[in-house]
């Protein structure tokens, strides 16, 4: 597992993909924040993180989209299934790595409260409760690209799977409104975002928590099983 | 070393692999024959544990490669048709990720770097990009990957493929000299290859084995038999007649047809009995001159294709 995390997370660091990733979204984080200081907004790093999650929406499936897929088309998926490794560890070592660029990235935000610190007072509890949800929000995005990678050997493709899913989490909330009873509750209950706005809000509930590991930990799941099943297809 | 028992691999109503078992020893240099299709590769990527099969069992070093996968794939090393690589990675970086990955111990690894490294001759090479290397480089740092953590198996797909005649003599050379060591399994569809590496063949056609033997006796078996060509003025039927009145003729069959009332035949005969003379004889006698006869020695490659198609000899 160590090692396909070292040697992804080097190779993403080796390709212009994480460098053009990271500017690009400062350079959007730094826009955005610039409009909430000349506001004059109260609340500036909440509502900066919270339309941070919205960038991810566009960054993550481009981070993510080679992670499994070009493994598949280079052959040296060959190499990975057939060491000793197990699918799960090596699933989660790709995690991990794309998981570590994600974390670089967030970071790099940091610049933002930290001005903010230096020259105001801002909610120090309040920053701290969003980037957790933040970086929580990233993990179940960011396995959710690598679920996505995992279905195709052609990263365009898996791009774009990525970009649908993670749009179909994010609108959850949306959908719901369709339905009502059962359902309606089924999906508020799914919706990501509600949660992650309890986080803006300051509230660290710790359902939210687990609800986040757990999305995290199926679609990492999942990307076991879709590798997994390759290996006993029958066509 | 590997015991392969009623392997079946199926996709959809088509067959890949058919109903094979062979065993191999420790040791033992054996090769896989067949053209293109035939199932070599699948067969080897359920070996190696990649994809598995529809049944049958594959035990390697007594360990089931469904039961106990781990075990399995820790003893062997895989260097599929395509070489497995990293290309944005320097040669030594991915030997150093691939041993990492096979888990093996840092003090060890660091012993038997050099010696892969030199062993596949890739040591002036080691800093460089995978990518910029040629397909020979490429496919030795692909055999480098397979050496690493000295696995008891070697599975060799192809491993000749794309590269030039100075380097096939080499990489044989190289397989050869493992040989003493591992125990190898090696496709390839080049006769010539078969014979110069392995101990043992096994061909393979449409999923089934056609044939497992030595390559001496492959060549023995099927050569008990004198085989000659022979073009013969004359209509078919009387000169079919004729030669298979003689006294020897085994198999007779028309190879060709030159123009009216001209053949080729395919004579094989005892080879204890020279033919030649009475067929002359015989012929000369009905008036059918013999235009052309030639012995046609029974190559690996005819043993191949006789094995491996389906039309039969017309027996006379």
């Amino acid at each position: 597992m160590l090692a396909i995390w070292k040697r992804d997370f080097k190779s993403y660091f080796n390709s212009p993909i994480a460098y053009v990733l990271i500017g690009l979204f400062m350079f959007l984080s730094s826009y955005f924040f610039n409009n909430y200081l000349s506001y004059g907004s109260s609340d500036v790093t909440s509502s900066l993180v919270s339309d941070m999650s919205f960038l991810l929406l566009f960054v993550i499936p481009i981070l993510t989209m080679k992670s499994i897929a070009e493994d598949k088309k280079n052959g040296t998926e060959v190499l990975l299934l057939t060491s000793p490794a197990r699918v799960t560890e090596i699933v989660m070592g790709k995690f991990l790595a794309l998981y570590s660029v994600f974390l670089i990235m967030t970071g790099f935000t940091l610049i933002f409260p930290i001005i903010l610190i230096v020259f105001g007072g801002p909610d120090l509890a309040l920053i701290l409760s969003s980037y957790l949800g933040f970086i929580l929000y990233g993990a179940v995005f960011v396995a959710v690209g690598l679920f996505a990678s995992s279905l195709t050997e052609n990263q365009i493709v898996a791009a774009i799977i990525g970009f649908v899913g993670l749009f179909v989490l994010y609108t959850i909330k949306f959908l719901a409104s369709f339905f009502s009873g059962f359902m309606y509750d089924v999906f508020t209950w799914l919706s990501i975002n509600d949660r992650y706005t309890d986080f803006m809000n300051g509230i660290i509930d710790i359902t939210s928590i687990v609800f986040m590991i757990s999305l995290a930990a199926i679609f990492i799941y999942l990307t076991v099983r879709v590798i997994e099943r390759k290996r006993w297809s029958q066509g | 070393m590997i015991e392969i028992q009623n392997l079946t691999k199926e996709y959809g109503k088509i067959k890949a692999v058919d109903n094979i078992s062979f065993s191999v020893e420790k040791g033992e240099i054996l090769g896989f024959l067949g053209p293109n299709g035939a199932g070599k590769t699948t067969t080897m990527n359920i070996l190696t544990g990649y994809i598995s099969s529809t049944s049958g069992t594959v035990k390697v070093a007594g360990y089931d490669i469904l039961e106990n996968p781990v075990e399995v794939k820790k003893r062997i090393g895989y260097l599929p048709e395509l070489p497995p690589l990293y290309l944005d990675m320097t040669v030594e970086e991915f030997l150093n990720f691939c041993a990492n990955l096979k888990a093996v111990p840092a003090k060890k690894w660091k012993s038997e770097k050099q010696d892969i490294m030199e062993l596949v001759k890739i040591s002036h090479v080691k800093h460089r990009l995978i990518k910029n290397l040629s397909k020979g480089y490429k496919q030795r740092v692909g055999l480098a990957q397979a050496l690493i953590g000295t696995p008891d198996v070697l599975i060799l797909d192809e491993p000749t493929v794309g590269l030039d005649p100075k380097q096939i003599i080499e990489i044989r050379k190289l397989i050869k000299a493992l040989g003493k060591n591992h125990t190898i399994i090696l496709s390839t569809h080049i006769l010539p290859e078969v014979s110069a590496v392995c101990d043992r063949v096994v061909i393979i056609n449409k999923g089934r084995i056609a044939a497992i033997d030595t390559p001496e006796n492959l060549s023995k078996m099927l050569s008990d038999f004198s085989r000659f060509m022979v073009t013969i003025a004359g209509p078919e039927n009387k000169v079919r007649n004729a030669l298979s009145e003689i006294y020897g003729v085994k198999y007779l069959e028309v190879s060709n047809r030159i123009k009216e009332d001209e053949f080729s035949y395919i004579i094989e005969a005892d080879k204890d009995v020279d033919v030649r003379k009475p067929m002359f004889n015989k012929l000369a006698q009905l008036g059918f001159p013999i235009l052309e006869l030639r012995s046609l020695n029974l190559s690996l490659e005819e043993i191949f294709i006789q094995l491996t198609t389906t039309e039969e000899m017309e027996v006379q």
